[in-house]
């Protein structure tokens, strides 16, 4: 099943919302586009998590372009697609690989994200490539975090670096790097722990991470990750915003998208800060994830609408 | 929490109150404003129109625009809106008192917050007296087991699973069934998270509810939930009858919307808050409290609960005797110090304090905690004797201190100027009834208000600005005058 089709089956429900609730706008004839119809799409989009800013962006567009005109489901769910394209445009970006030497990858975000649950898809998707994985087990503060991913990782196959119970994620973290220079991992991805962005302590924590991974291996990390649950409002701004700063991101998984949240914050995300989202989680089994493709992530939203 | 809500909502109010006069059209600017900040703070759209629509309603009233002070109407209808929305509650757990097991079961969306909920239901429980047990159902995630079994053992309470079973409502069962034997009269059910649309799931925890016949099903909400919230709650309420919800990570900058629209979409109470990591932020949730808050009003009733809770008894008592007697060291001091600190994030703290959420924001840069920290190390550099009688400080002690705490020789005058007035505060304090304790209270306050860095280090800035001939020139015929004028006023 491809990112498409994947997509589709775990936004089938967002779309028949979306579907029954434009065409419960429209009847066959088409509409008038007036204010309690810009109403009517602004509940409809402002469900999405959107958030405020790129709700009023789309609904003004549609204002200026169609007002007092009647129009067709077809020409108002394209020009949404067009608009909403424009805001996610982005180029297409996975993980940026070393030119030589493992590459490091650090993974951050908010407790209960699905921080560790993301690993180990990523791990899995990297093993798939033939790549070698070690996985450093940064999150030595929840109980059991670093058992979840030792099994994780017995169960996909890739090598584990874990600290003694209670020593510092930052040398966690320094000893997961070493392992991976001597080795000659193609990937290391290290764990954390989760932390509200608010804890100015733990966020300061998360720097000091990101330096001594820094300290073997000048470029690394490579990649930043944070781990955003789809399910999340407009906190997923606040979210970027301080792990951006603390660590670096530069870029995001959008984890939990199989549910009903259409995780749309996002959009506003990339909006406001630019951040592109990377990869997708789309179940709980190690193969439920895959590369983020905005226009599809857009087509897919809206496809059951118009049946494609 | 809700303090960005809280933000938007004063911000809007105060647009309200700008004007003198209300007109309809001002007010629905105003109340536009209003619906924004509720979008904003991921209250469901549908609940953000139907809390409009009443506030509107009542607002654009002829009462009260007709009303001396319209705006503060406006304010009082908004927040009744609001403590209507999440209320009422009911913060009972509905414990069995003839000796039955009670059993409570969580349920939940995956990363929520169940498993360390449970942890905390369990040390409330205990702290009550109860003996609580916790059973491992989430068999789902890799080490989920594992993980209460730590917090079990954190919390010395018992913790039932079985490993090798795969079917969560057997585990369930011969938990409850076994509960009596293991000397347990509440059964807490960590059950796994799923999503609310896998029917297979839903169906489990459906199965594990009529074996097990839950006295009590609860709900945990991750309190940074969108739109979504809404669909997730009513599927599982339609599911199981939920009793309550626990909403968790509440002490993060989330603002919180949720909780207004899963109350209002469900039907169903908040009972409880997350505000923290460690396993005693567990809060009741107050709705009245919640909505002054975001309305700006403070919530000193939590602070002082909570005060009540954290600060050991015996030791207040010892302290006041001393007091009465005159005596107040920097060792007293660095006590205080601590049981402020344990009351939890100095921030949060703050923020609970009436007319104290505004004065955190001119101290953004400043960090209470690391401050509390460099206070402590000073005290700590202290000798005994130091301690005791902070006079005999003097240039070369100062020094050493400074240099044993990392600070600078004028950081440890500021704090020795500090506590004289600290200590002849308190020493006045005790031995005052009440009433005179909230007036001080509220003086102490007053001050700090027009001195917001009050404790703490002061930031260098310039000295002002350095006046040209012609402004010296002025400045002194302008005293001048103003001389003249005063001899002539004592003449008559």
């Amino acid at each position: 099943m491809g990112f498409f089709d994947k997509l589709k089956a775990g936004l089938k429900k967002t779309g028949q919302l979306l579907k029954t609730d434009i065409r419960d706008l429209f009847k066959s004839e088409g509409r008038l586009i007036d204010e309690q119809f810009l109403e009517e799409i602004r509940a409809i989009l402002f469900k999405t998590d959107m958030g405020f800013e790129a709700v009023e962006k789309l609904v003004t567009e549609i204002a200026v372009k169609m007002r007092g005109r009647v129009v067709h489901l077809e020409e108002v769910v394209a020009a949404l697609k067009v608009k909403l394209k424009e805001l996610m445009a982005q180029p297409e970006s996975p993980i940026e690989f070393a030119v030589s030497g493992p590459t490091i990858v650090m993974v951050c975000g908010v407790n209960g994200a699905g921080k560790t649950t993301s690993i180990a898809k990523l791990a899995h998707l990297f093993k798939s490539q033939g790549k070698k994985v070690l996985l450093g087990a940064g999150d030595t503060f929840r109980a059991a975090a670093v058992e979840q991913l030792t099994i994780w990782a017995k169960r996909i196959g890739a090598d584990i670096i874990t600290g003694e119970s209670g020593s510092h994620p930052a040398t966690v973290a320094y000893k997961a790097v070493e392992k991976a220079l001597a080795d000659q991992s193609d990937i290391c991805i290290v764990d954390t722990a989760g932390r509200l962005q608010t804890q100015t302590n733990l966020m300061a924590e998360l720097t000091k991470i990101r330096t001594s991974i820094n300290k073997q291996i000048p470029a690394a990390p490579h990649e930043v990750l944070l781990v955003l649950d789809a399910t999340t409002g407009q906190n997923g701004l606040s979210q970027a915003t301080k792990f951006a700063e603390a660590a670096g991101c530069t870029g995001i998984v959008l984890a939990k998208l199989d549910g009903t949240a259409k995780g749309g914050v996002v959009v506003a995300i990339r909006q406001q800060m630019g951040i592109p989202v990377k990869y997708v989680g789309l179940g709980e089994k190690h193969e439920d994830l895959d590369v983020f493709r905005p226009d599809e992530f857009v087509d897919a939203l809206f496809a059951d609408v118009l049946g494609v | 929490m809700f303090e960005s809500l809280q933000e938007g909502l004063s911000g809007a109010l105060k647009t309200l109150r700008g004007q003198g006069k209300l007109s309809e059209s001002n007010m629905r600017d105003g109340l536009k404003l209003v619906e924004r900040s509720l979008l904003e703070a991921d209250v469901s759209y549908d609940v953000v129109r139907k809390f409009m629509a009443n506030v509107t309603q009542e607002a654009v009233g002829e009462k009260v625009l007709k009303a001396l002070n319209p705006s503060q109407q406006v304010v009082g209808i908004v927040y009744e809106e609001l403590v209507k929305l999440m209320g009422p509650v009911d913060h009972s757990l509905h414990l069995k008192s003839d000796g039955g097991v009670t059993v409570l079961m969580m349920c939940g969306l995956q990363g929520s917050g169940k498993t360390t909920t449970c942890g905390k239901l369990g040390r409330l429980l205990k702290s009550r007296g109860r003996a609580p047990l916790l059973v491992a159902a989430d068999l789902q995630r890799p080490a989920a087991i594992d993980q209460l079994h730590v917090l079990g053992e954190q919390l010395s309470i018992p913790v039932y699973s079985e490993r090798g079973e795969t079917d969560p409502v057997k585990v369930c069962n011969s938990a409850v069934t076994q509960a009596k034997k293991l000397g347990a009269n509440v059964v807490i059910l960590d059950t796994a998270g799923r999503l609310h649309i896998d029917e297979e799931l839903m169906g489990q925890l459906v199965r594990i509810e009529k074996q097990c016949q839950p006295d009590q099903v609860y709900f945990v909400v991750d309190g940074m939930t969108g739109q979504d919230a809404v669909n997730s709650a009513k599927a599982f309420n339609e599911a199981l009858e939920l009793d309550g919800v626990i909403m968790t990570k509440l002490d993060g900058d989330a603002r919180g919307g949720a909780a207004l629209s899963v109350k209002e979409i469900t039907g169903v109470p908040i009972k409880f808050m997350g505000t923290g990591e460690h396993l005693d932020a567990l809060e009741e949730f107050h709705p009245d409290r919640m909505a002054g808050r975001i309305l700006g009003q403070g919530d000193i009733l939590s602070l002082v609960e909570r005060a009540q809770q954290e600060f050991d008894e015996d030791e207040a008592k010892r302290m006041e005797e001393q007091l009465r007697k005159g005596e107040f060291t920097f060792d007293d001091f660095k006590k205080q110090l601590r049981q402020i600190r344990r009351l939890g994030p100095l921030r949060k703290v703050m923020g609970m304090i009436p007319g104290m959420g505004a004065l955190m924001q001119g101290l953004e840069d400043a960090d209470p905690e690391a401050e509390m920290h460099r206070l402590e190390a000073i005290i700590n550099s202290m000798t005994a004797a130091e301690r005791r009688t902070p006079k005999i400080i003097d240039n070369s002690r100062r020094r050493r201190i400074a240099a044993g705490a990392g600070v600078q020789p004028n950081e440890v005058n500021e704090l020795c100027k500090q506590f004289d007035m600290m200590a002849g505060l308190m020493t006045a304090m005790a031995g005052k009834g009440m009433g005179d304790r909230m007036k001080m209270f509220n003086e102490m306050k007053n001050a700090m208000a027009a001195n917001p860095m009050g404790g703490f280090a002061k930031k260098k800035g310039n000295t002002g600005k350095r006046l040209s001939t012609n402004e010296k020139a002025q400045a002194r015929k302008d005293r001048e005058r103003m001389l003249k004028k005063l001899k002539r006023d004592r003449k008559k």
